[in-house]
């Protein structure tokens, strides 16, 4: 895996055994046969999955044009937006469920975002790269530097990461902004969900990233 | 481009009489309703008898469930995918239409109508008049968007298809699209409006009036009784579409066509004459208009144009249009259009999502302008193929042996 291309993300490389352990995950969180609204979509790699194996009605919302085009052409329902201006335009339920996949750290106003999930679906499904994780702390404290890592791959100066947080600071948030966690799972380096048992410290630490099911 | 055309009267006559052969007996399929089946309008006037003349492609499915309704602009017509009859060029959507093709004739029927108003036999200002025996002229009753697809959902009706698994337009295409998806809810299975706006902004009345004044401004135009007189606005014509078709192209799209580049010269001449590759551009657009199209339907349609605001016809709120819409919708517009900015298409977008409507919105990077959705552009092709056969999928038309999406 070293030789290959480092552009690639981590979560992507490793799809050869087990393809975006944190796409699968949430595509368990979501019921069959529901409304779906998946904000930065990407290449549409979750609609499909959840269009083939929950048969949900999905949409989604898309930042780059390249994506967005790629979707439409295989037939997926995806418009260009953006997560911070567009979802205001959504009325309130309008779908089961809205999925914001690796994105909230990369907008300008996450609560604001995070109330809009809330209004517009019955819940929402948040993942993130969880920013206290050990080995993040420790670049910052040994190296005195910005931690780059598999997940969090950019320099300070051209990251599209600007609201970066641990689960502990999304834990707040939710309490802040009135979001119920109806379920909160940690992922390890591996992509292996952490012990339901381990306690929220240690999931701060050893989660690399994080999911977490919320209704209001 | 090697001549320097003039806007003189004496060319295109064999083409002029070619067209006036069109209104009257076109090479078309044709429907005559007659004055006992009238067709209301906006106006509150009604057309009786009234004619529409169509092409089709493909055919119909067992179900009557793969019909794709072309909708055409301004200045097209029903050719869309086969030898124009007076110019004998190619339709104007033949990349996109026909057997392999993004509206692929072996698995779709495709149906092109010619809208009311228009001149290549469909009833319009210079079919005639039943009251006369001559020809409208501006008697003809004003028209609206609404008004042509109310013509095309007759022509359905007619035809026993009750619904259409996608219609698709740009610009005034995109208009009736638009106004298909919001008057005909159950019949639209899929919509694509491309390059198009819910509402004809300041700007665009602006420019249509100018064409509009152009024409009238002709001594030929005779009030709009030119056919009696026997006589043709040409050069007002040809006046009103050099200017429209500056706005169908970009800045950079001229630029780079034409910069300033002189037209078989070394330098300029110090007098008119088209000095300017550009202008012996224009002059030639000008000019291939006038004859392949009536003064009187320039002005009629883009009038319908004009009054065409979706949301004003539904209490204000352009959403009201799609209340309650099941339809599939793809909006497409293109980075250098400024006629139909993309603003105007992501105003769309917001009110189908605040229906919850199913919507695609593809913007395209391009410098040909509002004219890119009738040239070769791959991203259109791949959009319009993907989503036409996911419509199709869902509906569960088969796809036949062979075919590859």
């Amino acid at each position: 895996m070293a030789a290959m291309n480092v552009n690639v993300p981590p979560h992507v490389l490793r799809g050869a055994e087990s393809p975006r352990v944190d796409l699968l995950l949430i595509a368990e969180m979501v019921a069959p046969g529901s409304r779906v609204l998946d904000i930065g979509c990407g290449d549409g790699t979750l609609l499909r999955i959840l269009a083939e194996k929950q048969g949900v009605d999905g949409r989604g919302i898309e930042l780059s044009q390249a994506g967005v085009n790629s979707c439409v052409a295989q037939g997926l329902s995806v418009i260009q937006g953006d997560a911070d201006t567009d979802l205001v335009y959504y009325p309130d339920l309008a779908f089961d469920y809205v999925i914001l996949s690796q994105t909230i750290q990369a907008t300008y106003s996450p609560r604001h975002v995070l109330e809009q999930l809330l209004r517009i679906g019955k819940r929402a499904v948040v993942s993130f790269p969880n920013f206290g994780h050990w080995r993040v702390r420790a670049k910052l404290l040994f190296g005195g530097h910005m931690p780059r890592t598999e997940y969090l791959p950019d320099r300070w100066y051209d990251t599209p990461n600007i609201h970066l947080c641990t689960i502990n600071d999304f834990t707040d948030l939710c309490r802040d902004a009135g979001a119920k966690i109806e379920r909160a799972v940690a992922l390890n380096a591996y992509g292996r969900k952490l012990g339901v048992a381990m306690p929220l410290f240690a999931q701060n630490l050893f989660g690399e990233q994080a999911v977490f099911l919320l209704s209001r | 481009m090697s001549e320097s055309p003039t806007l003189s009267l004496h060319v295109g006559t064999a083409e002029t009489s070619l067209r006036l052969e069109q209104i009257a007996n076109p090479q078309s399929e044709i429907v005559h309703f007659p004055a006992s089946e009238p067709l209301p309008l906006d106006c509150g006037a009604s057309l009786a008898p009234f004619s529409i003349a169509y092409q089709t492609y493909g055919e119909l499915n067992r179900d009557k469930s793969n019909l794709v309704l072309v909708c055409h602009a301004l200045t097209g017509d029903q050719h869309a995918a086969n030898l124009h009859p007076v110019t004998g060029k190619p339709g104007w959507w033949e990349t996109m239409v026909g057997p392999g093709k993004p509206i692929d004739t072996n698995r779709y029927f495709v149906l092109c109508a010619n809208v009311i108003g228009g001149c290549m036999g469909s009833t319009g200002p210079s079919s005639i008049n039943p009251a006369t025996g001559r020809p409208y002229g501006p008697d003809f009753p004003v028209i609206t968007v609404r008004d042509m697809v109310r013509a095309q959902a007759r022509l359905l009706d007619h035809l026993g298809i009750p619904d259409v698994l996608c219609v698709l337009g740009g610009s005034m295409g995109g208009m009736q699209v638009l106004e298909w998806a919001a008057t005909y809810k159950d019949r639209v299975f899929s919509a694509v409006p491309i390059a198009c706006s819910a509402r004809h902004s300041s700007q665009n009345i602006a420019f249509h009036e100018v064409g509009r004044q152009a024409v009238m401004a002709d001594p030929e135009w005779c009030q709009g009784r030119y056919l009696d007189e026997g006589k043709s606005p040409r050069k007002g014509l040809a006046v009103a579409r050099m200017a429209a078709h500056i706005t169908y192209m970009s800045d950079d799209a001229l630029h780079t066509k034409f910069g300033r580049r002189l037209q078989d010269r070394d330098k300029v001449t110090f007098g008119f004459d088209a000095d300017f590759q550009v202008e012996s551009y224009l002059r030639h657009q000008g000019l291939s208009f006038v004859d392949r199209f009536d003064a009187n339907s320039y002005l009629y349609i883009t009038r319908a144009m004009d009054y065409f605001d979706l949301a004003a016809d539904h209490g204000g709120v352009l959403a009201n249009a799609f209340a309650g819409t099941k339809t599939r919708f793809c909006l497409v517009s293109f980075t250098s259009d400024w006629l139909f900015p993309t603003e105007e298409s992501r105003e769309i977008v917001h009110a189908l999502n605040a229906v919850a409507a199913n919507v695609s919105f593809v913007e395209i990077k391009t410098d040909n302008g509002h004219d890119s959705f009738l040239l070769h552009q791959p991203e259109l092709f791949d959009t319009i193929r993907g989503f036409i056969a996911s419509a199709a999928l869902k509906r569960g038309i088969a796809e036949p042996k062979g075919w590859l999406p």
